[in-house]
């Protein structure tokens, strides 16, 4: 059975804590662009579109490295091993990797949930298929 | 580097194009702590006694606060401010959206824009790359048109604020506006943005916010979120956000109605927050870091045409629906796009607009005034155009554009009477014939009547609405202190205002971010001593400023309520006297309302000439 990060879309209101705590567990940083949630507006038309990944693996697949493994059936990237190629970031179906200027490595969603108790509308929720 | 800040300040002058960076003061983070109360400080500090607020010589400041960006609830809120060209004193006002966290992300505690342009710009601030671009293809657009404009030109991830005509055209009630419904409303910073001849201020940053504990301060922020969304309150705030008090405002006749000639809209279930929730909203749209989304995305249909607008908030409701006798949210909602689009106050307009409406019925103006257009209360038709006339300054709406009480010395016949203002700024949406606290609120604040920095109507209610007594002054002084700390550090006030959050743990987390060990104590004190600085402002600009600037309008101390469970109420000026009387002694002013050399010596203020 596989387990990934979903989301309600429609019912996100944009605050981008989510990115925030992300990035606080993963960097220690107070910094929401390191965070592996990406929350997109097409303000002024309603609506915000949160994109997350479903631990499809194809990221793995495509790594020239082998610095992307699997774990329980979530793909970690191993950032010390990461060349920065970026070759999984243009594969993904999801288009969720998300680089930052900062990091060689892209940033990726681990799975670990910590995102999900601070979203105030309950968007977010670990879905099972 | 001191965490919290980014120890940096921008500054970029618009005439000679020459922008640098100076590191941050930490004497005034000290003893201003960020946001409202660096302005406060730069303000004084920086300009001349007598400048004109819509020339070069004024500065508009931008600043975050040291909260802004973290890990807490509402870590959102930066302030706009300059020397008022509504008022001629201090002036700011401060939005929520996504700015605040942004302007720190890319490296800045505060702009300074000085000087004026003698061509459009907007200005790029993209990490440490600083640019002023040509604006004249956005020169004459709408707020809402030119940020979605420069959203496709720059990129999503910028955070930008923006002037609509209002700006443009240098009206006294102009706004910034960002993130296509938060807004800067009040005092006319708008029009100070559009006297430099900037357009927008496009942000994006990719740092990180240092702080000193790391661990206690995320031990913090977790735990203040989770008290935060246990609250009893936080549902029902969530659900209609700011709306949520429109049936008791009614219940306890503060709804500002008929240009505040009553605390009571017949209709007002049709403006309610149900009303809101049913008819017009769409989705919940959240400030930064904000789980709580008091913000309704809404739809509206006006003449076969679809708008979206962010709102309308109790404020808007209060002042279109309210003042100008609305008969439903559908209107309200329009009328709240259309100001926001011009880029005009929705509370400074409703009441200027409201003042219009009855010195027409009264026959103070006629016709041959306003180009032939029929002013009639509740008539969304001529609320819409007379907004447009006043962003634009067509006919008489170049004389509504100086605010309510330029107009009513326009109009004279007594007017000013009821010209609903403090200090030259329009009163916002508390009715207070019989709410001595709230009264006092509004004419004592520092930059003009505005609920934001004491809403003491809750106190007037809870200890009796007749009682003129010196524990109001006192709760208006703490408001007046606690309220505007939330401004200084950055953050959204309603964790704590709507539900409940405790004070306590805003020096906690101020504590662990800085490294400084601050009590709720002193941040208090540093919120007291901006307000004092802001009194030594309005003092060196008005040679005789004091007790007699700080009498509300006519209306609420001559003539009765009209209507409602107030009807027949007022609060003499013998009675405000007596408020002004305590909180002078409160506040270690002397009786004409200056702060007593032994108050500017215990804030260590520094006065100049």
């Amino acid at each position: 059975m596989a387990r990934y990060l979903a989301a309600h879309s429609e019912a996100c209101s944009g605050c981008k804590t989510c990115q925030l705590i992300c990035a606080l567990i993963h960097f220690k940083e107070n910094n929401p662009k390191k965070g592996a949630i990406i929350v997109k507006s097409n303000l002024p038309e309603p609506g915000f579109k949160i994109t997350t990944c479903t631990q499809c693996g194809v990221c793995a697949s495509v790594c020239p490295v082998e610095a992307i493994y699997e774990e329980n059936g979530v793909y970690k990237i191993d950032r010390g091993k990461c060349i920065g190629c970026y070759a999984c970031v243009s594969a993904c179906p999801e288009e969720a990797m998300v680089r930052h200027p900062a990091e060689t490595a892209p940033i990726k969603c681990d799975l670990c949930g910590e995102c999900i108790p601070y979203c105030g509308l309950n968007v977010l929720y670990i879905a099972q298929v | 580097m001191l965490g919290g800040y980014m120890n940096k300040v921008l500054r970029i002058n618009l005439t000679t194009g020459e922008i640098r960076t100076e590191p941050l003061d930490l004497n005034m983070a000290r003893k201003f702590l960020g946001g409202r109360g660096f302005a406060s400080y730069t303000l004084y500090k920086e300009l001349k006694k007598g400048i004109d607020p819509l020339g070069p010589e004024n500065k508009l400041i931008m600043a975050s606060g040291p909260l802004a960006g973290l890990f807490h609830p509402c870590s959102s809120k930066i302030t706009f401010a300059a020397k008022s060209p509504l008022t001629g004193i201090y002036g700011d006002s401060n939005m929520g959206g996504h700015l605040a966290a942004e302007l720190k992300y890319a490296g800045y505690d505060m702009v300074i824009f000085e000087g004026s342009s003698n061509k459009p710009v907007y200005i790029v601030i993209d990490d440490d790359k600083v640019e002023i671009r040509d604006a004249s293809h956005l020169w004459g657009k709408g707020t809402i048109e030119t940020e979605k404009q420069l959203k496709d030109e720059l990129g999503d991830d910028f955070q930008i604020a923006v002037i609509g005509p209002a700006g443009e055209n240098l009206v006294k009630v102009a706004i910034i506006r960002h993130d296509f419904g938060r807004e800067s409303g009040r005092t006319g910073v708008g029009a100070v943005m559009g006297s430099k001849k900037i357009k927008a201020i496009a942000v994006r940053g990719t740092k990180s916010i240092p702080v000193a504990d790391f661990d206690e301060y995320l031990r913090i922020g977790k735990e203040m979120f989770k008290s935060l969304m246990s609250s009893p309150i936080f549902p029902e705030f969530q659900r209609y956000g700011t709306t949520m008090v429109v049936d008791w405002v009614n219940e306890i006749g503060a709804f500002p109605t008929r240009n505040f000639a009553t605390g009571y809209h017949e209709n007002y279930k049709e403006l309610n927050g149900t009303a809101m929730k049913e008819r017009v909203w769409i989705h919940d749209k959240a400030c930064g870091f904000c789980p709580i989304a008091c913000g309704n995305y809404s739809r509206v249909e006006y003449k076969g045409k679809t708008y979206y607008v962010e709102g309308p908030e109790y404020e808007t409701i209060g002042m279109i629906g309210g003042c100008c006798v609305m008969p439903s949210i559908y209107e309200v909602t329009y009328g709240n796009y259309v100001c926001d689009n011009l880029g005009l106050d929705t509370i400074s307009t409703g009441a200027i607009i409201a003042f219009a409406y009855e010195c027409y019925e009264k026959g103070i103006i006629t016709k041959n005034d306003t180009n032939g257009l029929e002013l009639r209360w509740g008539d969304i038709e001529s609320f819409a155009k007379l907004a447009e006339m006043i962003a634009k300054r067509e006919g008489i709406g170049n004389i509504l554009a100086e605010g309510v009480k330029k107009a009513a010395e326009s109009f004279g016949k007594d007017s000013i009477k009821f010209a609903m203002q403090v200090k030259g700024m329009e009163i916002s949406a508390y009715e207070s014939h019989w709410a001595p606290a709230m009264l006092l609120a509004y004419a004592t604040c520092d930059i003009g009547a505005h609920h934001n920095r004491a809403w003491a109507i809750t106190y007037d209610i809870e200890v009796g609405r007749e009682k003129i007594t010196k524990d109001k002054a006192e709760r208006v002084v703490f408001l007046q202190h606690a309220r505007p700390m939330f401004d200084a550090l950055g953050v959204c006030r309603l964790t704590w205002v709507e539900c409940g959050l405790n004070l306590e743990y805003y020096a906690k987390i101020y504590s662990a971010v800085t490294g400084w060990e601050t009590t709720l104590n002193d941040l208090l004190k540093c919120a007291e001593r901006a307000w004092n600085q802001n009194r030594l402002f309005a003092i060196r600009e008005i040679p005789d400023f004091g007790r007699k600037y700080d009498y509300p309008p006519a209306r609420w101390m001559e003539e009765p309520a009209i209507s409602g469970p107030t009807k027949g109420r007022l609060i003499p000026k013998e009675d405000v006297d007596k408020l002004l009387d305590f909180y002078y002694e409160v506040r270690g002013w002397d009786k004409y309302g200056r702060p007593t050399p032994e108050k500017i010596k215990e804030l260590e203020l520094e006065v100049t000439e």
